[in-house]
């Protein structure tokens, strides 16, 4: 960057508006769900009846245990509960 | 309040678990990564949150690959223009009439401006906050004198020239911590 005058910098300042408050919010909460999906999945290999009640009712399972049930995570945990069949 | 915390040092607290220095990083790049993928790629709203999700999930599970903690700025506009090609090539697949509109995207000159632009914010951080907030509201939140000066608690006859005299100071603070050998706006 060299030279500034202050239309430039207007400019520039304009070019970033914020992100929408959810997003930035969202990949905040990050190492949060990572470390409650990490819990969950733990438990789940621990104890085959909290396993067994995640795979037959996912949301259910985790509404009853009291984690957060949020589309992702439930798309995540799904993802990783089925990796863990797999292996 | 900003943080005066270099890239690096965030780098090397969130590496180390810091959730606040996560918060503040995904503070300090989330407009970055967000106008790539609107402004640069132009991808729809949904599309662009799935980049911008992506991104971040990204950077929060790769951040120790990073060699130089101080790289992380390019490492993340890396990360998000290839995201975003990846996801204007998917739905060219999905719907071939969308190609060409693949090829009408030449983002280079946004990428450049938007590089300039970061510089700027980042400086902007670095002002006193009564400059930060007004000239953020004024240009980067398009608020009206009078949604500012309710908020500031400011008469609305002293904006005009309150963002004048800031964006002297940006510019002063700017000018004078550049290196004459730069040339990236030449790009």
């Amino acid at each position: 960057m060299s030279t500034f005058d202050e239309e430039r910098l207007a400019r520039l300042i304009r070019a970033l508006p914020p992100a929408p408050e959810g997003w930035v919010r969202a990949a905040q909460e990050l190492p949060a769900v990572r470390a409650e999906l990490d819990e969950v999945v733990a438990r789940a290999e621990a104890d085959a009846a909290f396993r067994t009640r995640l795979v037959a009712d996912l949301e259910a399972a985790l509404e009853a245990e009291g984690y957060e049930r949020s589309p992702r995570v439930v798309e995540e945990l799904r993802i990783r509960l089925q990796d863990n069949r797999a292996k | 309040m900003a943080s005066t915390l270099s890239d690096s040092e965030l780098v090397a607290r969130c590496r180390a678990g810091d959730e606040q220095a996560w918060s503040e990083l995904v503070e300090r790049f989330s407009r970055y990564v967000y106008a790539i993928a609107v402004q640069a790629f132009r991808l729809p709203d949904a599309d662009a949150e799935d980049v911008f999700q992506e991104v971040f999930a990204r950077a929060y599970e790769h951040l120790d690959r990073l060699r130089d903690d101080a790289a992380v700025r390019p490492w993340i506009g890396q990360l998000t223009r290839r995201l975003c090609i990846d996801r204007l090539r998917a739905s060219t697949r999905e719907r071939p009439a969308d190609e060409d509109d693949l090829d009408a995207v030449d983002p280079e000159d946004t990428l450049a401006m938007l590089d300039d632009a970061l510089t700027v914010h980042e400086a902007l951080a670095a002002t006193p906050e009564h400059c930060r907030e007004i000239l953020d509201r004024f240009f980067a939140r398009d608020e009206s004198y009078r949604t500012i000066g309710d908020a500031l608690e400011l008469p609305p006859g002293t904006i005009a020239s309150r963002i004048s005299r800031c964006l002297g100071r940006l510019r002063e603070f700017l000018d004078g911590r550049t290196d004459p050998g730069s040339a990236s706006s030449s790009r």
